[in-house]
């Protein structure tokens, strides 16, 4: 989690990712933070993203992300 | 001839009356709605500006919605022009339009007011678009309204980012518009049975497109909300929902599916053009959609604002390698674009491979920038070519080549102008914006072309990058706000004592 919420602190500093889950329904971050984002985490957890995976529930908070990654790590 | 761009609304309105024009998920509008709107907005603006003299500017301050296009037409309706701005722009930035526009009125949506209230600082009248809409419609009184316009009067102001720190007002005619919407049309073969699927916000002119083309054709236009622009597979099932069968994005936008490699998830059947233009199209990502839509039509445009949103364009009609750059092709129909050198001599389309800056002459000529003279006479100059009668053409600042066969290639900027999202910024307006900033010593920004993002190297004691974020947003649109942050010591400076901007690209990209 600490290493995810590097991540993201590079992207979008100003967020307080402990209380925000709107952060793709609120677009703080927008198409250009998401590729950002997913280009990060495929390099530093060795996964893969698929379309399908891109939706606003996986995204909206540090939380549902770090769920996300957890998931394909496994898979 | 046509002489007034409503001309287009009201034959879509005989021919075409109960079809849709615009339309969102919440908002559908038939062309002869859209005209009665139009009248009636048109009547109720009249009654605040007068009928007369007209050509004054009308600003909308609207989210997205087929009422933003009423909006736009009831504005042309009442003899003025209108000037759209985005309705995340933060308000200082507003408060600087304002000043430089000096509008006679400010048309905002429910959900907009008290901001506006607050930027007019009660200077400038504010109605909401919902009341204004339901004044009764006054169809002679905007018959002798219209009989006084003539085509080389503004139809509406776009504001791009100024490199002084003072975004700039490029305003255009009816006759600019309608060269656009008759050559761009036929060029394309936008028909009536098009349905435009529009990604590009209404405050930048690649959405004339959408908006003119829709409109002249007695097309459908559907409005697709942004925020599907982040999750590519919805996006495209929202695109196959509505049969879009036409796109004109930003390649940013259209890079968001290819990244994702979202068409495998969904291809929405209907789609036969897509178009692209406003900044470089990664070759990769046009292979990749090419490969899903081999009998596609695709096109590469290229124009800026100050020449009404196309100047040149490209039909994809050969096979490119991902490393290859597509062509921005030839001059559209009635405009003529010819590369100058340093020296001002005419680069002929036989010498490939010269670079020279990218000159504009034709009927999309901008009537030039809104209350800033110098800066319209710097861009908007005398034709060097020709030394025996007037002759405005437009310098683009962009510099380009021909390639063996004479098609236009993009290079580069002359200046400190770039592409960032399909965004056109001054790179100095961000400078401007954070040196105002107490205890800001000095702020440079650079532009990381490899990975598309914009890099801010400041010195400032007292300051860290959180509250320097939290400054630049109440003072920039977001797409301007710097992706990096770079505390330093000191600037890297030239031997003449400037800053040495080719350095610091190399200390931050390196």
């Amino acid at each position: 989690m600490e290493e995810l919420l590097s991540i993201l602190k590079e992207i979008h500093p100003e967020v307080d990712y402990d209380t925000e889950d709107g952060l793709i329904d609120k677009r703080i971050f927008d198409s250009f933070d998401i590729v950002t984002l997913v280009g990060q985490l495929t390099e530093e957890y060795d996964i893969e993203i698929g379309p399908e995976d891109l939706i606003p529930e996986n995204f909206n908070s540090a939380e549902s992300i770090y769920g996300l990654v957890e998931r394909l790590m496994e898979e | 001839m046509l002489t007034n761009i409503l001309e287009y609304l009201e034959g879509s309105a005989d021919r075409y009356p109960d079809k849709i024009s615009y339309a969102d998920d919440e908002k559908q509008l038939t062309f002869c709605q859209l005209k009665m709107i139009a009248e009636k907005t048109g009547t109720g603006i009249a009654d605040v500006t007068g009928d007369f003299p007209g050509n004054l500017p009308v600003m909308i301050f609207m989210k997205k919605s087929p009422d933003t296009i009423a909006a736009f037409m009831g504005v042309l309706m009442s003899g003025n022009f209108y000037v759209p701005i985005d309705v995340e722009m933060p308000i200082q930035r507003v408060s600087l339009i304002i000043e430089n526009l000096d509008p006679a009125l400010i048309i905002c949506d429910g959900d907009n007011l008290e901001k506006m209230e607050k930027a007019s600082g009660g200077r400038v009248p504010v109605r909401q678009f919902e009341c204004l809409s339901e004044t009764p419609a006054e169809p002679e009184r905007l018959k002798k309204i219209r009989e006084l316009r003539i085509d080389t009067d503004p139809a509406y102001a776009i504001y791009t980012s100024g490199s002084t720190g003072v975004p700039k007002g490029v305003l255009v005619s009816h006759r600019s518009l309608i060269d656009y919407a008759e050559h761009f049309s036929e060029a394309s073969g936008f028909s009536d049975t098009d349905t435009a699927g529009n990604q590009v916000p209404f405050h930048f002119d690649a959405s004339l497109i959408d908006i003119y083309c829709t409109l002249r054709n007695g097309a459908t236009m559907v409005i697709i909300p942004v925020q599907l622009f982040s999750t590519p597979a919805r996006l495209l099932e929202y695109m196959d929902k509505w049969k879009v069968t036409v796109i004109r994005w930003v390649p940013s936008a259209l890079g968001m599916v290819s990244t994702f490699k979202a068409l495998k998830l969904c291809r929405p059947s209907s789609l036969k053009k897509i178009i692209f233009g406003a900044e470089a199209m990664p070759t990769k990502c046009f292979n990749y959609w090419k490969s899903y839509y081999p009998d596609a039509f695709f096109m590469q445009i290229y124009g800026p604002t100050e020449i009404t949103g196309i100047c040149t364009y490209y039909i994809v009609d050969r096979d490119f390698d991902d490393d290859q750059i597509i062509p921005i092709g030839n001059s559209i129909k009635n405009s003529s674009v010819f590369l100058l050198d340093e020296k001002d001599c005419l680069i002929r389309k036989e010498d490939a491979n010269v670079i020279g800056e990218i000159c504009v002459r034709g009927s999309g000529l901008a009537n030039g920038y809104i209350n800033m003279p110098e800066a319209t006479e710097r861009s908007f100059t005398q034709n060097p070519q020709n030394d025996r009668y007037p002759e405005r053409i437009y310098r683009t600042g962009d510099l380009a080549s021909y390639n063996e066969r004479g098609e236009l290639v993009f290079a580069s900027r002359k200046d400190f102008q770039v592409k960032h999202m399909g965004h056109r910024i001054e790179l100095p307006e961000i400078e401007a914006a954070a040196s105002g900033m107490d205890g800001m010593q000095s702020a440079v920004c650079i532009f990381d072309e490899k990975k598309n993002r914009i890099i801010m190297a400041y010195v400032a004691e007292a300051l860290d990058d959180i509250c320097i974020i939290e400054y630049l947003k109440e003072r920039l649109p977001r797409y301007m706000i710097p992706n990096v942050l770079k505390k330093m010591e000191s600037m890297p400076l030239t031997s003449g004592g400037k800053t040495d901007r080719m350095k610091l690209k190399e200390m931050l990209t390196g």
